[in-house]
């Protein structure tokens, strides 16, 4: 009795993997190669270090998972490489050319439009394909390059996304604000979304708002005084944040030291404050923040095959706190799988072009099939609207997704 | 522009430039007397974060009381690095010096990061989520307690030098090399202990620096820099240009950032540098070689 109770954690376990495995021959893969000889070295390149260490770190359990749950779905045995970038796009640029000379065959990573760009030159030069996991700066992908590919919506795909989803926010909690203070990081995600916001937001006439001010600030600051200062001097009804991590924790913090209390804390489109680390340095701060960004369907097979994983390789966490970053490094490895299942080969040419072919229909994240158009960009992928509620990230939007209605004003909102 | 937003924006300039002009204070100190310049400063500062974080962490111990313990324990650990290490490359030349101590700053930093990695680490009071209000203004609790120590800290120090035996030697020390040890003074051991009252200093600074930032490993070479722009603008060597140098750093980033952007902040540190160099090299209070 005891040996059958004990079995059936992994019974379970087989039988999810089992009918993902399923799921996804029916849907996507029209057969699973087993016993593939050789593995396929994936250079995976993440911000470890460094101010964006902790999102690095949450987009290292996707890699973590990945060969394990690729052994499962395709047979096929995945090597990876890690490198830290240490948030430096130098330091991204001189490890992506050691992973290569080390024999990695296909790069993937590296969470940072900055690092990203320069790892696509080098990806390029040396004829070895990458997959981008995150970074949305729209000119990765504009270069003409044969080798880089991205499966993240472009900052223009994002904000107008995320645009639409505040759009329905306001909609569902009947509000009106009037003005936005835009608070921005300044690297090369920020720019890009900024840029985005000017050329969409006023094409938005549904959106009641307007941005009264915009306020750029560098994402490794160690102090936001002089910036929330000026935003609260704007009385802005809310606020518009393209932030990265620790900024945001630093701006949240600002904000209630000089007792500044907006409608609400709304991102269009970055990470930061679904982040686990933004519950666990703010507590009961973080409550009611909303980031519109892509985010995982809970009810995809894949989706439950990922989460068996993540539970058994890191059991005292919880993928909902990482689900972006988890999801999307995991599906870019998954992306590298797929192709060197097809292409039977790690070359890179016949690697890149497989790669090129890409139709996977049954993925984790929310949105369209994994399929890279000509400028290789997977396009269609969908935001939600995700919402802090009780620590911890709530689908609030869309309605069919919801698990939680939208609070919105925060409640503790004074009118400036 | 409002008025009170602008004094208030000044006024936490003056009170971050003061914890920023202890940590410099530690740096002058050192240079003024052992003439070494501490490239590993601002990682020191950062163990003593860590510290602070780790005593908060395991014992609940406030940053404030905190300050005892680090404090004494970088005094050791500065008398030591003198003695030991420091001290046999004091008449080397100043390139030797140099990689000496960037190499400690190095070991410094890939220590942190193999210990404690790079996440970043704060300690959480709630006290320091709070304002205090000074009629119209508007002020940061914990930038304020930190700039109360590090005025009462800056005071012990100009007393310790100006009034006991010990700092009356220790400036002899400063002064003339020669003549302190032809009368006698063990002038090696003046040196490791002014090492040790810098390192304190930058203890203090580090166990106040935890109610402004959250602490990484990686944070120690920009705080070396800020401290080295901030003794060169007032004066290397001298202890009240380093507290004058802090505030005007702090009040000069303030400002810029609200009346220029906030994202050029950093940027008028170094330009308030070369206008120093260029018109008064010696530094706002510092002596003419």
């Amino acid at each position: 009795m005891a040996r059958m109770l004990m079995a059936l954690p992994k019974r379970r376990r087989v039988l999810q993997t089992a009918g993902a495995v399923a799921a996804l021959s029916t849907l996507g893969f029209p057969a699973l190669v087993r016993g593939q000889g050789s593995a396929l070295k994936v250079g995976v390149l993440l911000p470890r270090s460094g101010f964006q260490g902790f999102i690095g770190q949450s987009c290292q359990k996707g890699a973590d998972i990945a060969p394990g749950v690729i052994k499962d779905l395709f047979g096929i045995n995945v090597e990876l490489m890690n490198a830290d970038t240490e948030t430096s796009v130098e330091t991204a640029r001189t490890r992506a050319e050691r992973l290569i000379q080390e024999g990695a065959h296909v790069l993937v990573g590296p969470f940072d439009s900055g690092a990203a760009s320069a790892i696509a030159q080098v990806a390029e030069q040396r004829g070895v394909p990458l997959i981008i996991n995150i970074a949305a700066a729209p000119q990765i992908t504009e270069q003409g390059y044969g080798y880089v590919f991205r499966n993240f919506p472009t900052a223009p795909e994002l904000v107008t996304n995320g645009l639409a989803l505040i759009g329905d926010l306001f909609q569902a909690t009947s509000t009106v604000p009037r003005t936005a203070v835009y608070m921005h990081v300044n690297d090369t995600f920020g720019q890009a979304n900024t840029k985005a916001i000017q050329a969409i937001l006023p094409r938005l006439n549904q959106l009641p708002f307007k941005v009264v001010d915009t306020i750029a600030y560098d994402p490794a600051t160690k102090d936001l005084t002089v910036e929330v200062s000026k935003a609260k001097a704007t009385k802005a009804d809310f606020v518009l944040l393209v932030s990265r991590l620790n900024d945001a924790i630093i701006l949240r913090r600002e904000m209630v030291k000089q007792r500044w209390n907006p409608m609400g804390l709304v991102s269009p489109g970055s990470p930061g404050m679904y982040e686990e680390q933004f519950y666990k340095a703010l507590g009961k701060l973080s409550e009611y923040c909303i980031s519109n960004v892509p985010w995982y369907d809970p009810k995809a097979p894949l989706t439950k095959t990922v989460e068996a994983a993540f539970r058994k390789q890191f059991p005292g966490d919880s993928l909902k706190f990482h689900a972006l970053n988890v999801g999307f490094t995991f599906e870019a490895i998954l992306i590298a799988a797929d192709a060197y299942r097809r292409a039977k080969s790690t070359a890179a040419k016949p690697l890149t072009d497989a790669i090129r072919q890409t139709n996977i229909t049954s993925r984790m994240m929310l949105g369209g099939p994994i399929k890279f158009n000509a400028k290789g960009q997977v396009e269609g992928i969908g935001s939600a609207c995700i919402q802090n509620l009780k620590l911890s990230p709530t689908v609030v939007l869309p309605a069919a997704a919801a698990e939680a209605k939208p609070v919105f004003p925060a409640p503790d909102y004074k009118p400036a | 522009m409002d008025p009170v937003n602008v004094a208030n924006l000044a006024v936490a300039g003056v009170l971050t430039g003061l914890v920023y002009g202890l940590m410099a204070l530690g740096l002058s100190v050192i240079f003024g007397v052992v003439r070494i310049v501490n490239f590993a400063h601002g990682e020191m500062m950062t163990i003593a974060m860590y510290a602070t974080i780790v005593l908060f962490a395991a014992l609940g111990l406030d940053p404030f009381l905190a300050i005892v313990p680090v404090a004494g324990a970088f005094f050791v650990f500065g008398y030591a690095l003198q003695t030991a290490l420091i001290n046999p490359f004091i008449t080397r030349p100043e390139h030797s010096q140099f990689m000496l101590l960037v190499a400690v700053a190095t070991i410094m930093v890939n220590a942190l990061l193999m210990i404690f990695g790079p996440s970043a680490r704060n300690a959480q009071l709630d006290y320091l989520l709070e304002s205090v209000e000074l009629g119209p203004l508007l002020l940061d609790r914990g930038k304020l307690y930190a700039a109360v120590v590090a005025c009462a800290t800056s005071g012990l120090l100009f007393a310790l030098f100006k009034f006991t035996r010990v700092g009356t030697a220790i400036r002899a020390c400063a002064d003339n090399y020669l003549g302190a040890r032809v009368v006698g003074l063990n002038v090696k051991r003046y040196y490791a202990f002014t090492f040790g009252v810098g390192a304190a200093c930058v203890a203090v600074a580090g166990c106040m620096m935890c109610f402004l930032v959250d602490v990484t490993p990686v944070l120690g070479p920009a705080y070396t820099l800020l401290a080295f722009v901030i003794v060169i603008v007032g004066g290397l060597g001298s202890m009240s240009g380093a507290l004058l140098g802090g505030v005007l750093i702090g009040v000069s980033e303030a400002l810029a950032g609200l009346f220029i952007a906030p994202s050029a902040k950093s940027m008028f540190s170094f330009a308030l540098l070369i206008l120093v160099l260029l018109l008064r090299p010696q530094g706002l209070l510092g002596r003419k070689p």
